[in-house]
């Protein structure tokens, strides 16, 4: 398959095209508008439906909408956004609806800025509204596995039933890299005998629905989910393990400061220092088999972020706190570099080798 | 040839720095190389200073942002000062002369003033300068052959815009020469 050039905006747009996706729900924010651009321009190409709605909410209760007639639907925007969304997520949670919300996270508290961060982690992994319940999160590192993780969404959620969300940050949505799409969709949409699609008078008809009064019936559906919850957690759990085999410090880096992180531990590789990453791929479920793995050669952990420290709380939690675990992360909007990692590792691992 | 290139493009938004880049970039694709291109993003982009980052490689690109580029392309006094400093020892700095009325004062680096803009109105080629300025840097900085980078530009024309191919190569190869 020939490889083309795109931003990450884009490429998320169009691998949720080619994944089936025919509905979109919108509204622009730096620096995720390109991939709501990109949908309003294809979408009518392929007949499908791109609507700007008149604010976060609004787009996520379409979405809440959409799903819930059985179809491919998503919403895309960035932190504060999101923030507006939760609502939303936490709705089709409780009505047990896939759906796939992109957030392309800039800087916050508030409107904060609109430059990379990955200060939305905690927000993402434990759900981001109200009550009890998990979405499934993904986080790609290039322009690639975005494509390749829209359409996984998308079969993880309806597999499920859990919204989904694919966390990305503002450096991956801007920069290019080249990508090719598969010809066939690796996953086809799944049957949907829950849908509210019209029963034609054939079947009993369908109520999604997140309201329940009485408790017992809450809490045994509640329950119920968390069942799925820990089959997700078994089954689903993805890491890419980069020089980890005999490391004796581990990096734990997800999306954009996974690669600052590679390009820290390929330096500190040159210098003979035992040090590996393990890039979480799934954010919730959290790779917690994968860092455990490491455990055998590791004497210590560095969790690399763009926040002031939030996956590094699932890092010692995936360890159960057998090793130390430092943090190495800069925030609102600043990107690490590999140096500063590397000054890291130097200090962590008592200077170079 | 040059397999590893890290290279700043920076100057004005409107200058074409994201494009000059974004030609880069194809170019290294159809080299067959790993690439990434990052633009700056946001307020500074309208009016203000625009750059962006084109990293080159046969291994996998880790961080995208280049702190210490091997390559610098100026087309503004503010980045000149801003990312001069940032130039690796035995780098190279082009400058378009038209656009930056100060010295580059690195001595540790190969510089080349090019009036870039100056040449382009004179040539008929307006506007253009950036495709000048990026026709030098492949002069000292063979990043891949020829042919890949004119097809790199090709890519970069959409075809409503088929018409601006004819310039944009003239201008290209008119920088081969400059150095």
């Amino acid at each position: 398959m020939e490889k083309i050039l795109m931003k990450g905006n884009e490429a998320l747009g169009e691998a949720a095209i080619r994944a089936g996706c025919r509905h979109f729900f919108g509204y622009p924010i730096t620096p995720q508008t390109e991939l709501a651009a990109y949908m309003s321009k294809m979408m009518p190409k392929v007949g499908g439906t791109y609507l700007q709605a008149e604010s976060e909410i609004a787009a996520v209760n379409m979405v809440l909408g959409a799903a819930a007639a059985g179809v491919r639907a998503m919403t895309s925007s960035s932190s504060p956004g999101v923030s507006l969304k939760g609502e939303g997520i936490s709705y089709m949670a409780g009505s047990d609806l896939p759906a796939l919300i992109i957030n392309v996270q800039r800087g916050g508290p508030g409107l904060g800025g609109i430059q990379p961060s990955q200060a939305d982690y905690w927000q993402a992994t434990r759900g981001g509204g109200h009550g009890d319940y998990h979405i499934l999160v993904l986080a790609p590192s290039t322009v690639q596995e975005m494509v390749d993780l829209v359409s996984l969404a998308f079969h993880l959620a309806e597999t499920y039933r859990m919204p989904a969300m694919l966390l990305a940050d503002g450096m991956l949505g801007q920069m290019m890299e080249p990508v090719s799409f598969d010809e066939t969709d690796k996953y086809p949409p799944l049957q949907k005998p829950w849908a509210a699609s019209g029963h034609g008078g054939k079947r009993p008809h369908n109520v999604i629905n997140s309201l329940y009064l009485t408790p017992q019936t809450l809490e045994n559906l509640v329950v119920e989910r968390y069942k799925r919850y820990e089959i997700a957690k078994e089954k689903e759990q993805r890491a890419e393990c980069f020089e980890t085999s005999d490391a004796e410090l581990v990096l734990v880096a997800y999306g954009a400061s996974a690669r600052v992180a590679r390009s820290a531990v390929m330096q500190a590789r040159q210098e003979g220092l035992k040090v590996g990453l393990v890039r979480p791929i799934t954010l919730w479920p959290f790779p917690e088999k994968a860092l455990k793995d490491t455990l055998s050669t590791a004497k210590g952990y560095l969790a690399v972020e763009m926040s002031m420290g939030q996956m590094i709380d699932d890092v010692k939690l995936a360890i159960e706190c057998q090793r130390p675990v430092e943090l190495c992360s800069r925030t609102g909007g600043m990107i690490p570099t590999p140096d500063e990692v590397l000054a890291k590792i130097h200090a962590m691992m008592g200077g170079k080798a | 040839m040059i397999k590893e290139l890290q290279t700043v493009f920076a100057g004005f938004g409107g200058q074409g720095i994201l494009f000059a880049g974004k030609v880069m970039a194809y170019a290294g694709m159809m080299e067959g190389r790993e690439l990434s291109w990052l633009p700056s993003y946001g307020p500074e982009m309208r009016g203000g200073t625009a750059n962006c980052s084109v990293c080159l490689s046969e291994k996998a690109i880790g961080s995208p942002l280049i702190v210490h580029p091997d390559a610098l392309v100026v087309m503004n006094r503010p980045s000149l000062e801003k990312f001069e400093d940032s130039v690796v020892p035995g780098g190279v700095i082009i400058v378009d002369s038209t656009m930056v009325d100060a010295p580059v004062t690195r001595k540790d680096v190969e510089v080349y003033s090019i009036p870039a803009s100056e040449l382009a109105d004179k040539k008929g080629l307006s506007g253009l300068a950036n495709m000048i300025l990026l026709g030098a840097l492949y002069h000292v900085r063979q990043f891949c052959t020829k042919e890949h980078l004119e097809e790199g530009l090709k890519k970069c024309i959409p075809a409503r815009k088929a018409h601006l191919a004819e310039g944009n190569r003239t201008a290209l190869q008119l920088g081969y020469s400059l150095v």
